[in-house]
Parts: C-alpha cells; sequence; structure tokens
C-alpha cells in the first residue's frame, strides 16, 4: 500500500520532466512528420500550410522523375538512388576492413613505436575537409577517378576514427584466445580472421552502420569529385532540385523522402548500433 | 575455448616448449605482422590527409588559375589578402556567432535531456529518447532543404500566425539577417542536440546509482545533485562534445549552401562555404586563394581544440 502511494507520488514529481520530453520529442519528430505529409501534397497545399496527408503523391513522385532526368548526362532518379547505394557500400566494407586490422595491430601489437604513429595519425582528425580538399581533387583528376566510386571513397576509407574506435573495442578481446590460436600453430593472419572477426562482430556492426551513414550523407567532397550528373548521389540531386526560382515543395519533399528513407530504416532497425557507432571511439 | 580447460594441457606443454625453443624468432615475426596490420590504414591517412594538407600550403602560396600556377610575390599575398578581404570577414564573423551561440544552448539542453532520461522511474524511455534521437537519421542536405521549405515566405511556419491573424504580411525569414540567422542556428539545434545527448547518456550510465542514493541521504536537491555530481563526473564528456562541436562548426558548409545559400549579402555564409566558392565556384578556380583561408581554418581549429583540452585538464 505505501509503496503504490510512494510510486505514484514518485511519478507525480516526474510530471515537469514527461512534460518537457514530450514537447522536445514533438520538436524533433514534427519537421520529420511534416516531411512526409509534404511528400503527398501539391505545392499549393504545402505553401498554404496544410500539414496532414493528401493525394498529390503520385504525381510528386513523376514529377520527381522528371526533376531527376532533367539533370542531364543520361542520369535518372535509378542513378542518383544505385550511386550512393554504391559508394556508400562500398566505402563500408573497405573501410571497416581496413581500419579494423589497423585497430587490432594498433591494441595488440602495441609497442613504443607503433603508439608515436598512432599519435601522429590521431592528429588528422583535427584536418578539415575543406583543407584537403583542393590537393585531393587535383590528385583525384591526376589518377582519372573524378566520377568514379574510387574518388567518392579513397579519401574516406582510412579514417582516425575508426582505427580508434577498434583500437578501444579491442581491448575486450580476450587474449587467451590470441594465446591459444598462436599455440594451436594458427598464424597472424588467420587468427584475425577466424578468431578476432568473430568475436568482435557486434563492433563491426556499429562501425558498419555509422560509416554507411556518413558515406549515404556525404555533400562536399561528393559535390566536388562528382562532376557529372550519371555520377552524382541522392544529396546532390536533391540539392540541386531547390535551385531556382519557383521550387515545386511537393516534389522536393518527395526527393528528401526518397534521400531518408534508407538512413531512417537503418536507424529504426539498428538504433543501438547506431547510437554505439558515434559514441564508440570514447568508450 | 580450446585450450583453457583441462584438455588445453597438452597444448599449454606444446605452447611452453615452442615459446622456449623460438620466442625470439616469433617475437620478431609477430612484431612483423603487427606492423602489417596497420600499413594499409596508416599509410592512406598520410596519402589522403598529411600529405594533401601539405601541399594545400604550398598552394596557399601560389596565385593564378588551376592550371597554370606561380608563387605569389611577395609569397604571402593570400594571406594577406585573406585579412582584408571583407566577405570572409564576414564568414568567420558568422561562423562564430553560430558558435557562441548554438552551442551552448545544444549542449546545455543535452545534457538537460539526457539527465532527464536517465531516471529510473521514467516511462516510456526508449520512446522518447528515439524521438530526440531522430534527427540523426537524416542527412543534412535532407533538413536543411526541411527547414528551408518551413520557414519559405510561403511556409508553414508564416501560415500559422497568419491564419490565426497574429501577424498581416508573412515574414520574410531567410531574407533578413537576423532571422535568416536564427533559422539556421535552430535547425543546428534541431539536428545535434540528440546526437550529444547519445554522449551524455553514455557517460551517466557510467556514474554509480549509489552516488546519487547518497546525495539523497545527505538532502541534495534535483538541481543540487545536477551541479555537483552530474556535472564534475561528466567533465570528460562535456569537453569533448565541445570540442566536437566546434569542430563541426568551424566546417560549417550544408547549413549554409542549402538552408539560406549565405544570404542575404553573405550575412549568414560560413567559411567553409566561401572557400568552396572560391575554388569550385562558377567560372573561378582560385584554389590558392581558397587554400590560404582554409589553412586559416585548420589553425583554427587546433587552437580552439588545445585551449578546450588545456581548460580541461584537471591534472595540475
Amino acid at each position: 500500500m505505501t509503496e503504490k502511494k510512494n510510486r505514484s507520488v514518485v511519478q507525480r514529481r516526474l510530471i515537469p520532466s514527461y512534460i518537457f520530453l514530450a514537447l522536445f520529442s514533438l520538436f524533433s519528430v514534427f519537421p520529420l512528420f511534416w516531411m512526409v505529409t509534404a511528400a503527398t501534397n501539391n505545392t499549393v497545399d504545402v505553401a498554404r500550410g496544410k500539414i496532414w496527408f493528401g493525394t498529390e503523391a503520385a504525381v510528386n513522385f513523376k514529377n520527381l522523375l522528371a526533376a531527376a532526368v532533367a539533370q542531364g548526362s543520361g542520369a535518372t532518379l535509378g542513378s542518383f538512388m544505385g550511386n550512393s547505394f554504391l559508394y556508400a557500400t562500398a566505402q563500408t566494407i573497405l573501410c571497416v576492413f581496413i581500419c579494423s586490422l589497423a585497430g587490432y595491430g594498433f591494441e595488440l601489437y602495441h609497442d613504443k613505436g607503433k603508439d608515436t604513429l598512432f599519435a601522429i595519425l590521431l592528429m588528422a582528425m583535427m584536418i578539415p575537409g575543406v583543407a584537403t580538399m583542393i590537393p585531393l581533387f587535383g590528385m583525384m583528376s591526376k589518377l582519372h577517378f573524378l566520377n568514379k566510386v574510387w574518388g567518392f571513397i579513397l579519401p574516406a576509407v582510412s579514417t582516425p576514427f575508426m582505427i580508434m574506435m577498434f583500437r578501444q573495442n579491442s581491448r575486450n578481446f580476450p587474449v587467451d584466445i590470441l594465446e591459444a590460436a598462436r599455440i594451436d600453430g594458427l598464424s597472424e593472419f588467420a587468427i584475425f580472421f577466424y578468431m578476432y572477426m568473430p568475436v568482435m562482430k557486434a563492433t563491426y556492426a556499429a562501425a558498419a552502420v555509422i560509416t554507411f551513414m556518413n558515406a549515404w550523407n556525404a555533400y562536399l567532397w561528393p559535390r566536388v569529385v562528382l562532376t557529372d550528373s550519371s555520377a552524382q548521389t541522392m544529396p546532390i540531386l536533391i540539392a540541386n532540385m531547390s535551385n531556382g526560382y519557383t521550387v515545386d515543395y511537393g516534389m522536393l519533399m518527395m526527393g528528401v523522402l526518397f534521400c531518408s528513407v534508407p538512413t531512417m530504416v537503418i536507424f529504426f532497425i539498428l538504433q543501438k548500433q547506431f547510437a554505439e557507432g558515434i559514441t564508440g571511439a570514447v568508450k | 575455448m580450446r585450450g583453457t580447460g583441462s584438455s588445453g594441457f597438452p597444448y599449454l606443454l606444446k605452447g611452453v616448449i615452442s615459446l622456449t625453443k623460438k620466442a625470439r624468432s616469433i617475437s620478431a615475426k609477430q612484431k612483423r605482422a603487427g606492423w602489417l596490420f596497420l600499413l594499409v590504414a596508416s599509410v592512406m591517412i598520410f596519402i589522403f590527409s598529411f600529405y594533401p594538407m601539405i601541399s594545400a600550403l604550398f598552394m596557399s602560396l601560389k596565385t593564378g588559375s588551376a592550371a597554370n600556377m606561380k608563387w605569389a610575390d611577395p609569397v604571402t599575398f593570400n594571406y594577406s589578402r585573406m585579412f582584408q578581404d571583407k566577405t570572409f570577414m564576414k564568414s568567420v564573423g558568422n561562423t562564430f556567432l553560430y558558435l557562441i551561440i548554438q552551442v551552448p544552448i545544444m549542449l546545455i539542453l543535452a545534457i538537460l535531456l539526457a539527465q532527464l532520461l536517465n531516471n529510473k522511474d521514467l516511462k516510456f524511455k526508449g520512446f522518447f529518447r528515439t524521438c530526440v534521437f531522430l534527427p540523426c537519421a537524416i542527412s543534412l542536405v535532407s533538413y536543411a532543404l526541411i527547414f528551408r521549405s518551413l520557414f519559405a515566405t510561403q511556409g508553414l511556419v508564416n501560415m500559422i500566425p497568419t491564419n490565426l491573424h497574429l501577424i498581416d504580411e508573412n515574414i520574410n525569414w531567410l531574407g533578413q539577417t537576423g532571422t535568416a540567422r536564427f533559422v539556421i542556428i535552430f535547425a543546428l539545434v534541431w539536428r545535434w542536440t540528440g546526437y550529444n545527448m547519445v554522449f551524455f547518456l553514455a557517460g551517466l550510465q557510467n556514474i554509480e546509482y549509489s552516488v546519487y542514493e547518497a546525495a539523497k541521504i545527505d538532502g541534495a536537491t534535483g538541481w543540487k545533485t545536477f551541479w555537483y555530481i552530474t556535472v564534475p563526473l561528466l567533465r570528460p564528456v562535456i569537453i569533448m562534445t565541445f570540442i566536437m562541436s566546434i569542430n563541426g562548426t568551424l566546417q560549417l558548409f550544408d547549413e549554409s549552401v542549402n538552408l539560406t545559400n549565405g544570404g542575404p549579402a553573405n550575412t549568414t555564409i560560413t567559411m567553409s562555404h566561401y572557400i568552396y566558392n572560391n575554388a569550385f565556384g562558377v567560372g573561378v578556380a582560385n584554389f590558392g586563394y581558397a587554400s590560404a583561408m582554409s589553412f586559416f581554418v585548420l589553425i583554427l581549429v587546433a587552437i580552439l581544440a588545445a585551449i578546450n583540452l588545456k581548460v580541461g585538464d584537471t591534472r595540475d
């Protein structure tokens, strides 16, 4: 009886918390909800301030297809989405593989020399993208990697953040396994492939989610290196669609919706891994 | 796990024998393997981060168009030009304005939300956390375009007060300096508060609950516990989120381009946006000058990070 009473007192004290959290949740969700409903309305209704679903989704989609084709060079909505998927997937696979190798090496074989190298690599975290984009553009153009998947992914495949994340998480990798495997006669690389990778599944998942999201959402570098419409990604398409004197808001939000659905799906299915990926390097 | 139980004894024995026999060669081999593991990643960082950074430094001392660049005369020409460039100085001012106003608001909100969500009596925790975190699920271009549409002259934010007859004329949010800056800050808070909250939640979960119980017994109220227990214990996380936010703000690009396009009259343009325009804008390829400005950003990032680490270092 008294415990029940206590509980209701506690809940009553939490009322301001509930109100604040509910208001902030509404603030956080509303623009996204509006994006979805606006994608189903025509631009006049959007401008009139309609916030509920309409019936213009098919028309907006048709206009979006046309707007993608209007970018020229044989680009279509399919090519923009396909490029985004291709680049993000390639970057995720390579980045996670290369950075996990390095994180493993830095943690399990660490000595003075490697620790110094690690400290130097970490400094690269502070180099802003704008400071490297011009020489990188020159480099990619010399290598004929402009408008190619390699041009998009190479500068982002090895990042200090990811190496650090794998290094931090490698601390949980039991050294017993390593030693037992060595005694069994497994080579150092076989240990990595057959022992380390399966044990570290959770870290790989978190790293993959965050890398995919970053690659999918990238804008500055893709805008520099992808000069041809047929090689460009979704964020570039929707940014280009909004440049005009009259903007069709229904169509624009349909484009934003297409650009956001893959990352939102990942967010809802793998939210825990996403949160771990964000905070991964600072455990 | 083979080799650890009682049946592992033969392995252990074999291991001891082989260890004593060729301990030296194994460790040398292992050392080499260790370097091989980190070779690719390290080389790539040197090629795609450090090397371009240094060539940007050289480029910043040159003038001319992309194809034929010559040493500037004097070599610091681009740097002296930078400090006389009113638009660039405006972009520095804008970026710092965002930094000074937006970062504290966002971090305070993030700590507050994390503190509320960390209460063990709170219900619907997962729901609230997902909602607050949700803005991180969409790209920077996407949310910039959403806010641009919401705050358009013929947009939702104008329609509500107009329909309620609170205002006679639509506000041109993105067409006036003050309101355009407000919209950028508002949008930044929307996009990044949940992101930072995740760090604080992780930090709070590392604080033992008994600390709070002890404080409660000592009669500390909610605010007191917050100021005297939570904030000091979260200090490392606060400093880290602060550094990340400074770093991010100094490199703002997507929002400036897609939300306001730097306007009106360059009063919302960010440094990265102006640098991009100088390097890759229509009809210009001013690589030398853009590199000089980008080096200025790099030095700013380094200085602010160093100050933060110094302030955050509690070991006197």
